[in-house]
């Protein structure tokens, strides 16, 4: 088999780029058609991949490692102040628990029980990869499930760290030397390496703060975006790379690095900059676990493997099915909670790979166990499906209330609104104030339910489907409010709408003026900006603090916003060429230029003349002087 | 259809929903196409008048309706926005403010009040002339020919076939009324439906 790099790296992207799509196509996840993609060029299959699919896992686990940097990104120190009680709360009660019942699982089944606990340390962990890019595909990520789930994973995250530090102290001949051995400290005594991974972390605050700041000023001021790109990506292998050194989990490490730098100017550069390499290299990760799943240790023991796939997902299932419950979730939320975080996650390959490295687990179990993590990977997006197609329709929040609701008023102004978060739902009670009762469509379980109690016709599911269009017959209604707060997901809308609804009047709300081209292209008339009303509304009001009458101001906020729609339609066609092209930061301040300049036409200055009695006199007086 | 024919109405209405007579109107206004109808209302809810825009229609029309209803005394008060915000100077009157000049305008006006109650000895002491005064004199300076205004008294208890009597007249007044333009500024009538009787008696 050639294996040469150029040829590697064809197999790879030709079968992402044919099965992501028709993974996406048919309704599953990305990550599930990266997955299949993996066992299809894997060794078993089609052999194109051979057994360097291991190698390629490893370097692929960098996607984990930017991705936790992102994730560090998002969330400033505040937020995380703000979670702190889900964090320790949700993640303590899930990773106990499991750990737990793991242990006396493994223990039954006569495992030695140093081996034993590294076992079930190692499989308490979940996907961040995967949980975190299902949630955020099917737009749950703000839901109480998504919330919780992102708070287990990061306190999973951080348990690494003291998980790491007491995997040694397990061993049972301490000085054994280790063959592949990568850290520093591997050979001091389990205290030093402990103290060593603290240092890290402290060291790694310290270097954000007092270099790293400073380093990327230097930068940005060279004015060259690849530079940028260069020293993001030299912060991130050299943080990732750091921690290697002390024995730690690179992925911790950068992503203490995004929490320190989130709160600088560069965030969103960083973030823009990072997230094509990340998306990358996480798409080959699943790719490299399809293909490292080693289908010869499945067929020698299938029995075995089986029933430890089976007992891990449901002691997982379990715990998290009771830590929902602890923690008050509805039954819908518990469902989506407990099935996205059932299975074994990228961490568990790390730590399986160390516990190995230190003799805890020979060899054979190793790749046994190794298996059994990659297939609960893979089960993930089968069992979120599941739930979608299977449990929610008859436990759940169903999709169409059964009752019908309360009073219908008259059909012939049927109004849907997709999205009721703080924006449509301010749309939907100045309806009802009005006695019109609005079709809504959400996705969030929780608030279909408080919705459906308050006597709203509320349609469950992603607005993007089709078949709950049609379920919440958009072929009667008149108007389309799409009110969805992701944009793409609102643009998706448009688009299945436009396509299969001709006849509806579309009102968008749209994001930003970038949002709002898109929209214009896609051929929307009514697009309502969300930073336009409300940004003109507070200058009024600054115009008034600062001694301006309150009609006056008014009438310049009238003006301005007057302006800046017949500027934006102007704008948007002499952006066509960049179609289909994402901005960059950069680009948009080019963009904000270009407006900026425009306003210089706009003559606000100028007062209404009619009122302006020094504009009359002068009128007058030089009509006398004239003759 | 000459240049020259063209009508304007300005409505300003500011509860038209409640208001069957000034839906009747509007109805029979927007079935002529010879007509261009102008809600100010619906138009410029903020009250934010796009002066270039109302200009251009101006200019273009040699009939302006003034149609509103009247709320004490006067016009609604975005009819008195359009009067201050359009009416330029250096366009509409003072130096060089010729753009009306010529130009026929016409109040047309529903009120509660009976035609009794505006008299010198009814309830309002006044008529309605003289409560239009402003409207008339701002049609002087602007050069324009005030004609004398077209009124419905008691909205509340007119007949509806007294009603229909005067919107029919009115509206056969309009499809042709450069025809009787001539006579009606020659003729002395305080008030347009005075003169449409007066003719129709004849």
């Amino acid at each position: 088999m050639n294996t040469s790099f150029l040829f590697q790296a064809l197999v790879f992207m030709g079968a992402a780029i044919l099965l992501v799509p028709i993974a996406k196509k048919i309704g599953l996840s990305s990550v599930l058609g990266y997955l299949v993609a993996g066992v299809l060029i894997g060794p078993f299959i089609l052999g194109f991949v051979g057994k360097n699919g291991q190698d390629i896992m490893h370097a692929a686990e960098f996607g984990v490692v930017m991705m936790l940097f992102l994730i560090g990104l998002e969330l400033n120190p505040h937020k995380f102040w703000e979670m702190r009680k889900a964090i320790v709360g949700l993640g303590s009660i899930q990773l106990i628990g499991t750990t737990l019942l793991l242990f006396i699982l493994f223990l039954l089944l006569q495992w030695d029980w140093r081996m034993a606990l590294a076992v079930s340390l190692a499989f308490s962990m979940s996907s961040t990869a995967i949980v975190l890019q299902t949630l955020k595909e099917k737009n749950l990520s703000q839901s109480v499930s998504g919330e919780a789930s992102f708070a287990v994973l990061l306190f999973q995250d951080i348990a690494v760290i003291p998980i790491l530090a007491i995997l040694p102290l397990l061993e049972t001949q301490p000085n054994i030397a280790t063959n592949n051995q990568s850290s520093l400290f591997a050979d001091q005594p389990a205290w030093i390496q402990a103290i060593s991974v603290l240092g890290a972390v402290a060291f790694i605050l310290f270097i954000g703060k007092f270099l790293v700041v400073p380093l990327l000023r230097f930068v940005s001021k060279t004015h060259m975006r690849e530079l940028f790109v260069a020293s993001a990506l030299f912060l991130v292998v050299g943080v990732a790379t750091l921690m290697q050194a002390v024995g730690l989990s690179p992925a911790l490490g950068t992503f203490i690095a995004g929490v320190v730098l989130a709160n600088t100017e560069f965030r969103h550069q960083l973030e823009s900059d990072i997230e094509p390499f990340k998306g990358l290299l996480l798409g080959l990760f699943f790719m490299s676990v399809g293909a490292t799943i080693d289908f010869t240790q499945i067929s020698q023991d299938p029995l075995m493997i089986a029933s430890l796939v089976g007992l891990v997902l449901s002691i997982k299932f379990v715990v998290l099915m009771i830590v929902g419950r602890v923690f008050k979730m509805s039954s819908d939320q518990k469902f989506i909670f407990s099935f996205g975080l059932s299975q074994v996650g990228e961490f568990a390959f790390v730590l399986l790979s160390f516990s190995n490295q230190i003799q805890l687990i020979d060899e054979t179990w190793t790749a046994k166990l190794m298996a059994v993590v990659a297939i609960t990977m893979a089960s993930t997006p089968l069992f979120i499906l599941i739930n979608e197609k299977v449990i929610e329709p008859y436990w759940g929040v169903k999709t169409i209330d059964d009752k019908p609701p309360h009073d219908t008023i008259d059909t012939h102004y049927k109004v849907i609104i997709a999205g009721f978060g703080h924006f449509g739902s301010t749309i939907g009670r100045f309806l009802r104030a009005n006695n019109i009762q609005a079709t809504i469509l959400d996705n969030d379980s929780d608030r279909v339910n408080l919705l459906r109690k308050m006597g709203f016709e509320v349609y469950y599911g992603d607005a993007t489907r089709l078949d709950l269009l049609e379920a919440a017959k958009a072929s009667e209604a008149t108007l389309l409010i799409a009110a969805i707060d992701p944009p793409e997901a609102n643009q998706e809308l448009i688009e299945v709408a436009r396509k299969h609804f001709p006849h509806l009047t579309i009102m968008a709300r749209s994001r930003n003026r970038f949002d709002a081209y898109e929209m214009m292209d896609m051929g929307v008339k009514h697009i309502y900006r969300e930073t336009l009303y409300t940004a003109v509304h507070l200058g009024i009001d600054a115009l008034v603090q600062l001694g301006f009458r309150k009609y006056t101001a008014t009438r310049q906020g009238q003006k301005f916003i007057q302006f800046d729609e017949s500027a934006l339609e102007k704008l948007a066609k002499s952006r066509h060429d960049m179609k289909d092209y994402v901005l960059s930061v950069k680009e948009q301040i080019q963009w904000q230029e270009q407006i900026l300049q425009n306003d210089l036409k706009l003559a606000l200055g100028q007062t209404d003349i009619s009122w302006d009695s020094e504009y009359l006199r002068q009128t007058f007086t030089q009509n006398q002087s004239e003759s | 259809m000459r240049a020259n024919d063209n009508v304007l109405i300005l409505f300003a209405h500011p509860l038209l929903e409640k208001s069957k007579i000034n839906k009747f109107f509007v109805r029979k206004y927007q079935q002529r196409s010879t007509l261009k109808f102008h809600d100010l209302y619906e138009e410029y809810p903020e009250f934010n008048i796009n002066i270039p825009y109302e200009k251009a229609l101006l200019e273009e029309s040699s009939l302006i309706i003034w149609h509103h209803p009247l709320y004490w005394y006067s016009s609604p008060p975005l009819l008195k926005q359009w009067i201050d915000m359009v009416l330029e100077v250096g366009w509409a009157y003072g130096p060089n403010g010729n753009a009306l000049k010529g130009k026929h305008i016409l109040q047309v006006i529903t009120t509660g009040g009976s035609e009794q109650a505006y008299q010198v000895d009814g309830n309002n002491r006044f008529t309605i002339r003289e409560f239009l005064r402003p409207f008339e004199q701002t049609a002087y300076l602007c050069n324009m020919n005030y004609l004398p205004p077209f009124v419905i008294h008691g909205t509340h208890r007119i007949s509806q076939a007294n009603l229909d009597q005067n919107i029919e007249q009115f509206f056969t007044f309009l499809d042709n009324w450069q025809e009787s333009i001539d006579s009606l500024l020659a003729s002395s009538h305080n008030y347009l439906h005075e003169y449409l009787q007066h003719k129709n008696n004849r």
